[in-house]
């Protein structure tokens, strides 16, 4: 099922339940190292949980999920971050009454040293650590097109400046893998269309793996090269996004039976 | 206001965001920064050192004179307020409503109970203790010592109290500390018979305690005192410790504000969820300022034990985790000069101001009120006018503030795990 490229992340026979509600069901899935994957659906189809499974905000009913040959079902959040995985959020999940630099730092956290009593004395390897730190979370913040933000509140930030400093935040994590949590929701075509070139950068540039949630047709079909489609919770196409257009399970999962017929 | 650089008090911004600005007019700017931010620090000092040499003539006062508090007073202001300044790493910085904090206090008092007494008296140890018989039972550790081991001692139980409750979120950790600040009391008030063994003396209490001081060796080269106890500047030397024990706990609490483990809790209290996507592990986070926030707790129990040379089980009430707590609040959370202020004027009517008001009241309408007799009511009524009309404190931190006025996103999201 895989293309020749070593898989980066698999998901292996994924479940979850809540309650009764089967919300992800026996997903198979999996991201080839360099790739730009698309994860589309309807509403409710479980994009979201499963992204959650990902990252260690849920724990998988059943199934295994295995990142860059380690098994990362059921760790937690802050492990499978430090393992490579950066993620953004639907929903802004900035931390508002921090600046933009201070949210890149606390991306840095898992990627920095300082201790309690080192920090205390602040020896001169902590402050050399901030220092690096400080110019690393300014370079992450002018490659996101926010250069001379960095003192700025998040919270004061223009919307798609918040978006971009998600990604900041994420990369700041220094991820293998980024997962994009719907990044154009909310953006005007312009905006749009510069996010999309931009993630394809990232890839080249930062020799990234991106996986990302999308409901605009436009950039998924853009940009990614390859699509997984999810309705209901089942994994119902997978494939490049020209086939995926044309596949008759997903315009009947979007559009109802009748454009089938 | 929404500007950094508009913000109503320097210090909220870390070093960090300082750090590798170019330009004369950005260093320019950071000069008068600097002195904005260590002036007010400087002054309080001096006058705090000041203040024993001249608290006589103060006092001596007409009208106001009373108001001033003696210094042996001062001395347990002092202790409340580095406790409130402890407290406040926990509900401050990391969000974390602790209403057990009383527990560390205690944890702290019979440290010093346990390591500087008679309380032993199947064993007689001395290491470095003053003013002691050399025959005496018990263990007798110097109280230098012994500070630091309450410190430990106190940051441990924290991490035990931690590692089952951090889990929990908001209102169910609020319960839960209470429980654990309730339990730690109930067991020292029992643990007079453990087996046979007497643990805490029970309801009685440990006393005496020993003092602190510094030996025959540093009192003939240096002239210090031998011990604190024996000297006629008893209060002085005390008010004098403590005064640099809570510099010593403000240095830290500031520092540690300002680093990477700062930046992991105050992501915390914003946002749990983004927090740990972010790579911070949220229960060694949380812990972490647990156990810092006991080591001070615990410290200044010590201190205060040694002070009042005993520690007593009916000391070590919920009324105290309120109390502290209400210092915090009052202040202004996760703001160090306002726990600062917090807790000296909370702690002030505490001990002589409520009675001194009271009097005057009393002169004045020639009414016969026991003022103090309402106090925890009193209490009460500051903090819910304070809720009222200033609800961020009496020295807000700049963060915090806005928080308060805006909200903060923290949907629980996390599969009760962290």
């Amino acid at each position: 099922m895989s293309a020749a490229a070593p898989n980066l992340l698999e998901a292996l026979d994924v479940r979850k339940e809540f309650g009764g509600l089967v919300a992800v069901n026996d997903v198979d899935f999996s991201i080839p190292a360099g790739a730009i994957v698309s994860l589309i659906g309807p509403n409710g189809a479980g994009k979201t949980t499963f992204f959650n499974m990902l990252t260690g905000v849920y724990q998988p009913t059943r199934g295994k999920i295995f990142f860059d040959g380690t098994d990362v079902t059921g760790k937690p959040p802050h492990a499978i971050t430090k393992l490579g995985i950066g993620r953004t959020f639907q929903n802004i999940r900035l931390f508002q009454q921090m600046t933009s630099l201070e949210n890149v730092l606390v991306g840095m956290h898992a990627r920095l040293h300082g201790g309690i009593v080192r920090s205390v004395l602040r020896t001169p390897g902590i402050r050399r650590e901030e220092r690096k730190a400080s110019d690393h979370a300014r370079e992450l913040l002018a490659l996101c097109s926010l250069k001379d933000r960095d003192e700025d509140l998040s919270r004061n930030l223009p919307y798609g400046d918040q978006r971009r400093l998600e990604v900041a935040r994420a990369l700041a994590t220094e991820p293998k893998l980024l997962l994009l949590d719907e990044p154009t929701a909310g953006m005007n075509p312009q905006e749009t269309a510069e996010f999309t070139a931009f993630v394809g950068e990232l890839r080249t540039k930062r020799n990234l793996t991106v996986l990302m949630i999308e409901h605009d047709m436009k950039v998924v079909m853009g940009i990614s090269d390859r699509v997984t489609v999810l309705d209901y919770g089942e994994k119902i196409a997978e494939g490049p996004p020209k086939e995926i257009q044309t596949d008759e399970r997903v315009i009947e999962a979007y559009l109802g039976k009748a454009a089938t017929a | 206001m929404e500007t950094p650089a508009g913000q109503p008090d320097g210090r909220t911004r870390g070093k960090s965001a300082l750090g590798g600005a170019s330009g004369i007019g950005e260093a320019w700017r950071r000069v008068p920064q600097r002195i904005r931010t260590l002036l007010p620090l400087v002054i309080v000092v001096f006058l705090a050192a000041l203040y024993p040499s001249v608290v006589d003539s103060l006092r001596g006062l007409s009208v106001i004179g009373d108001f001033f508090p003696q210094v042996s007073s001062m001395v347990i202001i002092l202790v409340f307020t580095m406790m409130a300044v402890g407290l406040n790493i926990v509900v401050g910085y990391a969000g974390l409503l602790d209403l057990g904090y009383v527990a560390f206090y205690a944890a702290g008092a019979y440290m010093a109970g346990w390591f500087a007494s008679g309380q032993f008296e199947q064993v007689s140890f001395h290491l470095g203790s003053v003013g002691i018989d050399r025959e005496a039972t018990g263990i007798h550790v110097s109280l230098w010592l012994v500070l630091i081991m309450a410190g430990l001692f106190t940051a441990f139980v924290g991490i035990l109290i931690g590692l089952p409750t951090l889990r929990l979120r908001g209102d169910y950790l609020a319960i839960v500390t209470l429980g654990f600040g309730e339990i730690i009391p109930q067991f020292v008030r029992n643990a007079d018979n453990l087996k046979g063994f007497d643990l805490t003396n029970g309801t009685f209490g440990i006393n005496p305690i020993d003092s602190p001081g510094f030996g025959e060796g540093l009192n003939g080269s240096l002239g210090l005192p031998l011990s604190f106890q024996a000297s006629f500047d008893r209060e002085k030397l005390f008010y004098f410790t403590i005064l640099a024990l809570l510099l010593f706990t403000v240095f830290c609490s500031v520092r540690l504000r300002d680093s990477r483990l700062g930046r992991a809790w105050i992501a915390i209290r914003e946002d749990e969820t983004a927090a740990a996507a972010m790579g911070v592990p949220l229960m060694r986070t949380k812990t972490w300022s647990y156990a810092l926030g006991a080591f001070f707790g615990g410290i200044a129990g010590a201190f205060y034990a040694s002070f009042k040379s005993g520690a007593f089980p009916s000391e070590f009430y919920f009324n105290i985790s309120v109390f502290l707590l209400c210092m915090v609040i009052l202040g202004g959370m996760g703001s160090v000069w306002g726990v600062i202020a917090g807790g000296v004027l909370l702690g002030w009517l505490n001990i002589e101001g409520l009675a001194v008001i009271g009097d005057r009241f009393n002169d004045a309408a020639g009414t016969n009120i026991e003022i103090t007799k309402y106090q925890f009511g009193i209490y009460g009524l500051i903090i819910v006018l304070m809720m009222l009309f200033r609800p961020i404190g009496l020295i807000p931190e700049g963060r915090r503030k806005r928080e308060l006025e805006e909200g903060v996103r923290d949907e629980p999201m996390l599969e009760g795990r962290g």
